[in-house]
């Protein structure tokens, strides 16, 4: 049965499998480190479609095919399917919805909607409620870019805090049975106001939520960051990094040896001129591509949202985040 | 030491130290050059209205100003300014070539939202306020010109 542990974490008694998973990206990504871990790479931005949201839900139905293929089971297995992305109504998740035919629960927990998803469909595996459940997330660069800042084609010139949107989407089956990795444990995150406000400062409004979480799983858990592989958070970048890597100091958590982050993962230094990589599909193509191919025993994967929108932004308010950590088992 | 999770102005103070700086100098020197060019540009289309179609010199602004918007719309149509702009910042801006490049730029952008909806009513989404401010701005200063 799925208990509670500490304030905020989830044990999940079962250890639900991540039966199938697979991501894919657009042609940035497929160039930058995690490219040779995608399992499809679109050579064009529109990806053929007749919009960039066209464009965006056809990579999140591309990955979830790929991976019920993975997992040899087809859209008529899946008991439940859990997406959200950053499009305004989540549309990317709802159209893809509509395609895949399962019972759907859509989510928003912004960028950090890859770990909530995941965090769920552990939930309804492990206490019985499906066998199987898929849960996915996309973001594509140029349907981000429009409905948060500019037109894609506006010449704005960004400061070297900001972060550049992910194209790419991931999906994973997880089940009740069979071999692959194993969700272990997971802590549900709080939103978080620390006082930011500039909108292109992501990992600067982001960082006292992933630090929060990771701290709270600790607690709850009785775990010291040592007793991970690998601490990934979702989409810092190298700004959002350095401030958690300092908050941990001054809370006596040291996070110096295996902690990384997405954001600066996904991209290499030549890419991109700012602080690294965003967006729903960062931490989910670059966990389940890149961190998912290597030898790891235990990951803690920490994937962070900010709960803005442009509207909150323009009417002066803060930036709220949130952070969801989900522990992996290989 | 206290908690700065649950003080924001310690917390702003922190990100203070971990921001980068922006790169003003480099900012500086881009934006002048870029801005540079594309006002030699336009003195250079405009001595062409004036010396080889014999517009004369207090009339060939309009022509040039035409030809320079064409030519930032055609680039933003072609992807390529904003990719200047990114290294020109404000020197791409202020011209009234960023002027050309936000009207055009939404314009592509709202098209698939269809004439109506779309490109006639967000093609003004960023130039929208200039063109707002800058008429009642002309206004107060022509009234205070005709009272002086």
């Amino acid at each position: 049965m799925t208990v509670r542990r500490g304030k905020q974490t989830i044990v999940y008694a079962t250890k639900p499998v991540f039966l199938g998973y697979s991501t894919v990206g657009g042609p940035k990504e497929g160039q930058g480190p995690a490219g040779s871990y995608l399992d499809k790479i679109y050579p064009d931005l529109t990806m053929g479609a007749k919009s960039f949201e066209a464009a965006e839900r056809q990579m999140m139905i591309s990955a979830i095919e790929m991976a019920l293929e993975k997992a040899s089971l087809s859209r008529s297995n899946v008991d439940c399917f859990i997406a959200g992305d950053l499009l305004n109504q989540i549309i990317s998740s709802g159209f893809s919805a509509l395609n895949i035919g399962a019972p759907f629960l859509g989510i928003y927990g912004a960028c950090s909607s890859f770990a909530q998803g995941i965090l769920l469909a552990g939930v309804l595996v492990d206490s019985g409620a499906a066998e199987v459940v898929v849960a996915a997330t996309s973001s594509h660069n140029n349907t981000a870019e429009r409905q948060y800042r500019y037109p894609t084609e506006y010449g704005a010139q960004m400061p070297p805090w900001s972060q550049h949107t992910v194209t790419g989407a991931g999906a994973a089956v997880i089940a009740a049975r069979g071999q692959g990795p194993r969700l272990e444990l997971a802590t549900m995150g709080r939103v978080m106001d620390l006082g930011i406000k500039d909108p292109l400062n992501m990992g600067a409004a982001m960082a006292p939520a992933a630090a929060d979480t990771i701290f709270t799983h600790m607690e709850d858990t009785g775990r010291k960051p040592d007793d991970y592989d690998l601490i990934v958070t979702g989409d810092l970048g190298k700004v959002g990094r350095e401030i958690v890597m300092e908050l941990a100091q001054r809370q006596g958590c040291d996070l110096s040896r295996n902690y990384r982050d997405c954001g600066e993962l996904v991209y290499s230094k030549g890419q991109i001129d700012n602080a690294g990589g965003s967006g729903c599909a960062c931490s989910a193509i670059v966990t389940l591509g890149m961190l998912f191919s290597q030898n790891y025993k235990r990951i803690l994967v920490v994937a962070t949202g900010a709960m803005h929108s442009p509207t909150s932004c323009q009417q002066g308010e803060n930036i709220p985040a949130i952070a969801h950590a989900i522990s992996i088992e290989f | 030491m206290k908690d700065v999770l649950k003080d924001p102005k310690a917390y702003q103070e922190l990100v203070k130290d971990k921001v980068p700086k922006p790169r003003l100098a480099k900012n500086l020197v881009m934006a002048f050059l870029v801005g540079g060019s594309i006002c030699t540009l336009g003195q250079l289309i405009q001595n062409i209205y004036i010396k080889f179609f014999n517009f004369p010199p207090d009339k060939a602004g309009d022509p040039t100003v035409a030809t320079v918007i064409f030519i930032s719309g055609l680039l933003t149509a072609l992807g390529v300014y904003d990719k200047i702009a990114r290294h020109g910042g404000a020197g791409t801006a202020v011209p009234v070539t960023g002027f050309a490049n936000s009207v055009v730029s939404a314009a592509l952008e709202f098209k698939r939202e269809g004439f109506v909806l779309g490109v006639g009513s967000k093609m003004f989404i960023l130039a929208g306020s200039v063109i707002a401010f800058g008429v009642v701005t002309a206004f107060v200063v022509g009234l205070i010109s005709a009272l002086l």
